[in-house]
């Protein structure tokens, strides 16, 4: 935790006395003296090793990364043009050759019977689509890895702005203290009493739906709690004896909160954002299902969603896929956010 | 109290500045919106428009136009609504506060109660595979959005067991499912909630004193550790009315309810202006009212949080 600065002397490595190191007990100690025994951590080190040792979590990031590398990769190896129509392929079912399960074998219901509608559209038996086509012949599997990409890319910038802004506020309020403080504080407050929803409905009556209209709606007011923490934990360090010392030797506020403070608080930080993703892509959905999301050809999870519910009578493939991959990418979220808490914070975990 | 009193007024001054803020704000972002409202009539010639728009006051400058909506706004009046005839927006809205209250009310009590039922079995059964399913039900009702639940829900219980209707409006029954969406969120953390301070509570040394008395184990349960676990479930409030105001628009719209947020989405579509700004100052003096209520409300059941307190408990 201690600064570079104070790395001044070149002290042979026998100089010191090893400590026995006992790899136990570490856990749950959250004061400086419990740890004392323990190998030497840094602060995200000893945050991954707790992460690690929380099951839900580990697979969550697994099955993220996965999503994540499925969706941005699909950009060079797509299985076809998410855009492109095909009317002689309109409303296929699933389809996997050589799977046989009722819903991944070509055949719906229509009329009450069970029939392939692979051979019904005279479709070539080399031609065959995973999940199945929408109602312009669209491949879905390709709209739903487009949708997942443009839901992430949402969500992500979002948070991403949500902490520069939050952040540099939080700090900027923290430091500056008295008035200053206070009137940034009451800002603060007015802008949080105001609902997300509210705004952001009234951004996307106003702008045309599209992704920067959608991430400044959701930033409005997204920032805020981030702006809280972050001015919370600086007032809280700023009352510590490295940051007067700092300030002792002549530092300047900005040096002080940008290597003094930022790193102390950066565990608060990534805590706050892995909660704002999925707040954020719960927005666009959200948004895009009632009507105000991205205009098409562009889909997300949650136009892809609306256009499936509208059908979903007859074909509910095109509602199930989305339905399944924003269900499980929230819960993964969520669950990572969690442990990245506990992880950060083992006094918060009961 | 001079204290509190003071706090007080603080509170109530700042709400009445972010509600006007609302105000002014959705006023002017409103009316600086491309298109008129009457692009969804026949066709209208030029006089005519003239006419309506004189009607609707859009004729005269937006500052006069923005003091006459406050006057108005004073006396309930929330304008007349371009999309029905003549009808005004406060007569339009006060017909769907009905559904969306009553709903509201259900979820919220269905959730609550399922929700610290399940909380407290996961508490009493600690580590056990009781434990890991409540969990897995809060994780699920805490993650999913509640319109996919929603499309799920309807999907298989109306679409193909064909036990409810699919979105009808009017029998008790019929409110069951869009009841159990909205209550989905409020139960998964009420039982996250209460799962965790019972746990806390079993822990404390007054239960062990209780257990020595010989109280049964589901006494301690009820008497103590419920009990004590309860009020600071009034902290969920606010956030559990932040998420049913939200799911209750799309919510209202998948099953056809008659209420204020399946007003609101048509009103968006339609462009009706006086209805959307309404909409908009309702939910948000409704949300503001409330997290006022459950800040006051902290202070009152647990003086520990209490926002003067400081010097209140060292006097």
């Amino acid at each position: 935790m201690l600064p570079e600065e104070f790395e001044l002397l070149d002290l042979p490595p026998n100089a010191f006395e090893p400590l026995e190191i006992s790899g136990a007990g570490a856990d749950g100690g959250a004061g400086a003296g419990d740890s004392a025994g323990a190998p030497s951590l840094s602060f995200f080190q000893d945050a991954w090793r707790r992460l690690k040792k929380n099951k839900g979590a580990v697979l969550s990031l697994f099955i993220l990364a996965l999503i994540a590398l499925l969706s941005f990769g699909a950009v060079f190896i797509s299985p076809g043009d998410p855009n492109k129509q095909n009317l002689a392929y309109v409303n296929l079912p699933p389809k996997i050759p050589g799977v046989t399960i009722n819903g991944f074998n070509g055949a719906a219901i229509v009329a009450g019977e069970r029939v392939d509608k692979y051979v019904l559209g005279n479709i070539p038996p080399d031609v065959y689509f995973y999940l199945g086509t929408d109602g312009l012949g669209r491949d879905m599997l390709s709209r739903l890895l487009m949708g997942t990409r443009m839901s992430l890319i949402i969500a992500i910038i979002a948070a991403a702005l949500d902490l520069g802004i939050g952040v540099a506020y939080g700090m900027v309020s923290a430091a500056a203290g008295g008035r200053v403080d206070g009137f940034m504080q009451r800002a603060l407050e007015i802008l949080s009493g105001i609902p997300t929803l509210a705004v952001m409905i009234l951004m996307l009556t106003i702008f045309e739906p599209g992704i920067v209209s959608i991430v400044l709606a959701m930033i409005i007011t997204g920032w805020v709690n981030m702006a809280r923490v972050v001015r919370a934990q600086t007032l809280k360090l700023q009352e510590r004896e490295f940051v007067l010392a700092a300030a002792a030797l002549g530092a300047s506020k900005a040096k002080i909160a940008l290597t003094h403070i930022l790193p102390n608080i950066s565990g608060v930080i990534i805590v706050q954002m892995m909660f704002s993703i999925p707040t954020a892509i719960f927005f666009e959905a959200f948004l895009s299902f009632i009507g105000l999301g991205l205009k098409v050809p562009m889909a997300s999870l949650g136009t892809l969603l609306s256009d499936g519910y509208k059908t979903f009578r007859f074909l509910p493939h095109l509602m199930w896929a989305p339905a399944i991959v924003l269900s499980v990418i929230m819960i993964c979220f969520n669950l990572l956010a969690d442990g990245v808490r506990d992880a950060f914070d083992p006094k918060m975990k009961k | 109290m001079k204290n509190f009193s003071r706090h007080l007024i603080k509170k109530v001054g700042i709400m009445l500045l972010t509600l006007w803020l609302i105000i002014t704000c959705t006023f002017f972002l409103i009316h600086s919106l491309p298109g008129s409202p009457y692009v969804n009539q026949e066709k209208l010639t030029p006089a005519q428009l003239e006419i309506l728009n004189r009607q609707a006051g859009l004729d005269k400058p937006l500052p006069e136009q923005y003091l006459i909506y406050f006057k108005n706004l004073a006396r309930g009046d929330f304008g007349t609504s371009f999309q029905f005839k003549n009808q005004p927006v406060t007569k339009l809205l006060l017909n769907r506060v009905g559904p969306s209250v009553q709903l509201g009310f259900q979820a919220i009590l269905t959730g609550t109660v399922m929700g610290v039922i399940l909380g407290m079995i996961s508490a009493m059964r600690q580590n056990t595979w009781v434990d890991s399913i409540v969990t897995i039900i809060a994780i699920l009702g805490r993650s999913i959005p509640n319109f996919v639940f929603a499309v799920i829900l309807q999907y298989l219980f109306a679409v193909k067991l064909s036990i409810f209707p699919i979105a009808l409006w009017g029998k008790f029954s019929y409110t069951i499912l869009p009841t159990i969406t909205l209550a989905m969120a409020p139960m998964a953390n009420s039982a996250r909630f209460i799962r965790t301070e019972m746990v806390e509570v079993l822990n404390s040394d007054y239960i062990e004193l209780a257990r020595s008395k010989g109280l049964s184990h589901w006494q301690i349960a009820c008497r103590h550790g419920l009990r004590n676990s309860l009020i600071p479930l009034i902290t969920l409030l606010g956030p559990m009315a932040v998420s049913l105001m939200t799911g209750s628009l799309v919510v209202e719209n998948i099953y056809a309810v008659p209420g204020i947020g399946e007003q609101f989405v048509k009103s968006i579509i339609t462009n009706d202006y006086p209805t959307i700004m309404a909409i908009t100052i309702l939910y948000s003096a409704m949300l503001i009212i409330i997290l006022f209520v459950v800040d006051l409300l902290y202070g009152l059941v647990d003086p520990r949080i209490r926002v003067t307190g400081g010097e209140r408990l060292a006097a």
